[in-house]
């Protein structure tokens, strides 16, 4: 074709597409599909989208944002709704759930599991929401060099806050999330209280009783990318760090970062689809596809997250590009999960506002 | 007959001519005006509460706020919220009340949810036992309040104030005062920056207003360069530049300036903040008070000094007074960039990186509360708009010159 012809027929598919037609020729439609960008939608794209493409004959677009409800709601309210499927932090899901931006999940969406389990059964607890259905699990890690640790090396949460056996600068997120539970699991309360704790005043009252002990200590990151780079710097001798950053690290930097597993905080991510697309149905196609014990599998041997289904794990075996075996890196894998708790998103999703207050004044003091 | 003919033309040249502004003022208006509009109006307006409860809300108006509210608006409510979980507005509502008091939201969605699926003998004992909360009057306070079709509260929330049962304005309990404080932060940053801006801009604008002009180019393109430059990259650089073991502290350790254990802390704290952003903002403060000082002849100066003056007055009587236009216009966009920055502190800033335009970006992203960002934003407007008050009293809006 030549050259003004290509550029006649992606007139008329633009046209096409502001128009809000799915293009025609009878071909399996397409669909809009949005992740974060970077190692994680590279992991998607070669684990999800590209199989789905070849499975189906459906095209898929690939869009980055940086989280947030803000473009959704957007498309929503002017009508003009061109995302489909989103990988959805749970937050912005339930949030958008309430309020209206996200299309319902229907019940019977999802296959049993590898091992012929129902889907309830194989799906973590509290994964399949309204609006989301659950696809990895990332985790909040603490995460050291061992160089700045020539005698004794930390080894536990009680350790990060210890800064007489273990002094120097740390790095904490510059967000109330994670860092409250961090402070409340260290001063001994047991993961599964952490949430009745927080809801009392005297509870909030002493997780930053806490994390006064470590204030003048912490050094705070705001990007994900910051604190391998401060670790490696040694601008901080210990950080909270996601799981996968320090797994990227270590694999491709060759950074003989350590990982301490104790007292872990997991968060899943979720697939939600946009309220009032144009292309539900292939929406949920992808996002059964999506779903299924394999398709989560393929997803964890490009990046260093676990599925979300119990039956997706075993299936898990080496990282494809480096072949180093996935299991001590995946955070459910069960010599992770000694003390570990889940991120209680729907009460974040409640008290959010006031705690984000509180910690920014606490911070500002 | 005559006298139409000679007004005729230069009018219709002249509504020509303003035909020809049509374009930009529609442009203006659909672009910046009306969305200005909406969001200010979202920070004083919000009808959703208000038309799904009309009849709790109508009959909370008869209530004392006290007690515990009777059986008629207990069955209203039940049954407002049924409808409201069938429409896929529980959730939402839910999200409404609890920006008024913090974990609203499962109280109202279990209530919906009761009153939908098990509906007991009375509607009080239904809702109650979907959620406790029910039972105390907090929660009907909050739904009244919610309910408030135009509401000042978002606005009060901005200034860290706070109504009490009683309906009179209280300041925030100490804990949770962060926007008064921050933004008085954000206006001391911003000042700060402006002078850092103008203190090193000047100099540069002058040496290029000054230089021939194949040097000048080169020296306007040194300037332009960073600013062509990634945001990202270049606050990346200075953390690169600035942190305990970067390149600055470790060149400072090899001279035996400082010792190796006593490296200075210039990143993640105030210092970072005011260097990144001074770097950032200085083709803004450097291109306006170049343009002008190209226009000042270079005779002037001479002038002076052939009539006695000496350098020093030279530049403060005549010079310094000749570039007021420019330092005015360049300190004015530094200073309204400034306050609306927060990717940069944020990245650098350490504890202090938080400003008030964080707190925007938090209500307008995560938290979805435009009505807070909005009065937020309105908040910042006035502040901006007091300051320019000010300024025009003090050097006279007229002198600005922008290039």
């Amino acid at each position: 074709m030549s050259a003004s012809g290509l550029r006649r027929r992606g007139a008329a598919l633009a046209l096409l597409a502001a128009l809000g037609c799915s293009s025609g020729d009878g071909d399996a439609g397409s669909l809009t599909a949005v992740s974060w960008g970077g190692a994680m939608a590279r992991a998607v794209n070669k684990a999800q989208y590209e199989p789905f493409e070849a499975a189906t004959g459906v095209t898929i677009a690939r869009e980055d944002y940086n989280g947030g409800l803000a473009e959704i709601r957007t498309q929503v309210d002017t009508g003009n709704v061109h995302w489909d499927v989103v990988d959805l932090e749970t937050f912005d899901s339930l949030r958008g759930c309430d309020e209206g931006l996200l299309e319902l999940m229907p019940d019977d969406l999802l296959g049993p599991g590898a091992d012929g389990s129902a889907p309830a059964e194989d799906f973590w607890p509290g994964t399949i929401t309204d609006c989301g259905i659950g696809r990895i699990f990332y985790s909040t890690v603490l995460a050291y060099h061992p160089d700045r640790f020539p005698g004794e090396t930390p080894a536990t949460l009680g350790d990060f806050f210890d800064l007489e056996r273990f002094p120097g600068r740390r790095g904490m997120r510059r967000s109330p999330l994670v860092n409250l539970e961090f402070a409340l699991m260290a001063d001994g309360v047991a993961p599964e209280e952490v949430y009745a704790v927080l809801d009392t005043d005297a509870g909030m009252e002493r997780a930053f009783r806490k994390l006064d002990t470590i204030r003048d200590f912490v050094v705070w990151w705001e990007a994900g990318a910051q604190p391998p780079q401060m670790l490696a710097d040694a601008e901080v001798v210990l950080s909270t760090a996601y799981n996968g950053r320090i797994f990227n690290a270590q694999v491709a930097e060759n950074q003989p970062f350590v990982i301490i597993w104790d007292g872990q905080v997991l968060d899943f991510g979720q697939y939600g689809i946009v309220a009032g697309t144009p292309n539900l149905e292939v929406a949920l196609d992808f996002v059964r596809f999506a779903s299924t014990p394999e398709s989560m599998a393929r997803v964890s041997a490009e990046i260093a997250y676990s599925p979300v289904r119990r039956s997706a794990l075993p299936l898990v075996t080496t990282h494809r590009e480096t072949g180093v075996a996935m299991a001590p890196h995946l955070p459910t894998s069960p010599e992770n999960m000694g003390r570990a708790l889940v991120s209680d998103t729907r009460w974040w999703s409640e008290h959010l506002d006031e705690v984000n207050e509180r910690f920014s004044a606490w911070l500002a003091r | 007959m005559t006298e139409p003919r000679s007004v005729g033309p230069p009018a219709r040249a002249r509504l020509r001519a303003a035909g020809l502004t049509l374009p930009l003022v529609a442009f203006v208006g659909f672009s910046f005006l009306f969305p200005l509009g909406t969001m200010l109006s979202r920070s004083v307006y919000d009808p959703l509460v208000a038309d799904a409860l009309p009849e709790t809300l109508a009959l909370l108006e008869e209530w004392d706020g006290e007690t515990l509210p009777g059986e008629p608006v207990f069955a209203a409510a039940a049954r407002e919220l049924e409808t409201a979980l069938g429409d896929r507005l529980a959730g939402r509502l839910g999200g409404r009340v609890n920006r008024v008091a913090s974990g609203m939201r499962s109280v109202i969605v279990r209530g919906a949810r009761a009153a939908a699926e098990a509906p007991a003998a009375t509607a009080r004992e239904t809702l109650i036992a979907g959620d406790p909360a029910w039972g105390d009057p907090a929660t009907w306070r909050a739904i009244r309040t919610a309910g408030e079709r135009f509401t000042v509260r978002h606005y009060l929330r901005a200034l860290d104030l706070d109504r009490d049962a009683g309906g009179s304005v209280v300041r925030q309990p100490e804990e949770l005062r962060i926007y008064v404080p921050l933004l008085l932060r954000t206006l001391m940053v911003s000042g700060a920056v402006t002078l850092l801006c103008l203190l090193l801009g000047y100099p540069i604008a002058h040496l290029i207003a000054n230089a021939p002009p194949r040097r000048a180019r080169w020296l306007i393109l040194l300037v332009l360069v960073p600013f062509w430059t990634s945001l990202l990259v270049r606050t990346t650089a200075w953390i690169v530049l600035l942190q305990t073991h970067g390149v600055v502290n470790s060149l400072l350790v090899a001279l035996g300036i400082v010792a190796d254990d006593g490296r200075i802390a210039m990143i993640y704290n105030m210092t970072g903040t005011l260097v990144a952003m001074t770097h950032v903002l200085l083709p803004f403060m450097v291109l306006p008070l170049y343009s002008v000082m190209r226009t000042i002849p270079p005779h002037f100066m001479r002038a002076a000094s052939s009539l006695g003056a000496n350098r020093r007055q030279s530049f403060f009587r005549v010079y310094w007074p000749l570039t007021l236009p420019g330092t005015a216009a360049g300190s004015l966009l530094v200073f309204i960039l400034a306050i609306g920055y927060y990717i940069t502190p944020a990245l650098v800033g350490g504890s202090s990186g938080q400003l008030f335009s964080n707190m925007i970006a938090f209500h307008m992203q995560t938290s979805l509360n435009w009505g807070l960002a909005a009065a937020l934003g309105g908040i910042l407007f006035v502040a901006v708009g007091a300051l320019y008050v000010v300024y025009d009293r003090l050097v006279g809006a007229s002198s600005l010159r922008l290039g």
